[in-house]
């Protein structure tokens, strides 16, 4: 028991929360979890593949700044994001708007899986049509006239 | 269709499918995909108020960047592609070319040090000690060097050092475009 006592105790140990943003601090929970929000889905453009909420460069660093004073002047969500995409363009967003020129991206997965399955049903389509005539009338007779035969040889 | 002909183009369409993504990925080797475009392509540039670097009490604002096309600097003594690019830019700031700077989260007194040691190449220095305006800029990455035209318009901005290469076929064409359409 003693071996595993260590092992236990690690696992049941609440997971160590190492905050990279601690300075930033909202007395109403709301806000609070409204900030964690938009941090996480805000990507840094100097660390490319963080979030400003993970990322520890000054940039994210700057921007976690910019989206607090902004929460604070009572900016709505929408007007953080936008005022982030006016000067970073739409890489800093995770999630990518709904427009014209990103139809491709949100619905060609979708179109290619649709043409994907539209062309195995075809093919299996065409293939059953291919296969049916294989067996006529005279040949199922001569099918199940075998069959009886062997039936009764081997009785 | 004969039936020949058909079964054909059915067995090509998978290596067909498989050219077209080589040929999407190929070019995707050339790109560096940390290089981002700017959103403030033909835009005027941002509105801002701030101190000349070594000159408290004045102040430089963005008419004062107008009146002929000229390159927009963002550099610090912290970035070490900035010293790389530093005498590269004083050649050019030499050959007439008209650069401005924006000193961005820098120390102002090291600033002036080194503007001291390695030379000058900047008609005016902007003092972006908070980074609000490397913000409105959207810089990612000191060095970056913005082209504007006379009017205060945002044309083109290069990410990274400027080099003899880079000025030669990326940044010198489109300057001499912007100067051409003027005269």
């Amino acid at each position: 028991m003693r071996r595993w006592l260590p092992l236990l105790l690690a696992l049941l140990a609440p997971p160590a929360l190492a905050a990279i943003d601690a300075e930033h601090r909202f007395d109403d929970p709301a806000q609070e979890a409204r900030y964690r929000d938009l941090i996480a889905e805000l990507r840094c453009p100097k660390c490319q593949n963080q979030n400003i909420a993970d990322s520890n460069a000054p940039l994210a660093q700057d921007l976690r700044q910019k989206v607090y004073d902004m929460m604070q002047a009572g900016r709505s969500d929408q007007e953080i994001v936008d005022y982030l995409v006016a000067r970073y363009g739409d890489f800093v967003r995770y999630r990518p708007p709904l427009r014209a020129d990103t139809w491709l991206l949100w619905f060609g997965p979708f179109a290619a899986i649709g043409a994907a399955a539209l062309g195995v049903a075809l093919w299996l389509h065409s293939r059953a049509q291919r296969t049916r005539p294989a067996l006529d009338e005279h040949a199922r007779q001569r099918l199940a006239e075998l069959l009886r035969q062997h039936d009764e040889d081997s009785r | 269709m004969s039936r020949g002909l058909k079964l054909t183009l059915l067995l090509a369409l998978p290596l067909a499918g498989f050219l077209a993504l080589l040929g999407l990925l190929w070019q995707g080797l050339g790109r560096d995909p940390s290089l981002l475009p700017s959103a403030l392509i033909d835009r005027p540039l941002p509105a801002f108020r701030l101190a000349a670097l070594g000159e408290p009490g004045r102040f430089i604002s963005q008419d004062d960047l107008k009146g002929k096309p000229a390159l927009l600097n963002v550099w610090a003594t912290w970035c070490p592609t900035c010293r790389a690019e530093h005498e590269m830019l004083r050649s050019l700031a030499a050959q007439g070319v008209t650069i401005y700077g924006v000193n961005y989260k820098d120390d102002p007194t090291k600033a002036v040090q080194w503007l001291k040691d390695l030379g000058n190449p900047y008609t005016l220095n902007i003092d972006d000690q908070s980074g609000q305006l490397g913000i409105d800029l959207g810089v990612y990455g000191a060095p970056e060097t913005f082209i504007l035209d006379a009017r205060g318009v945002i044309r083109y901005r290069h990410v990274g050092a400027v080099d003899e290469q880079v000025w030669r076929e990326v940044l010198e064409p489109r300057l001499k475009l912007l100067q051409g359409g003027q005269g």
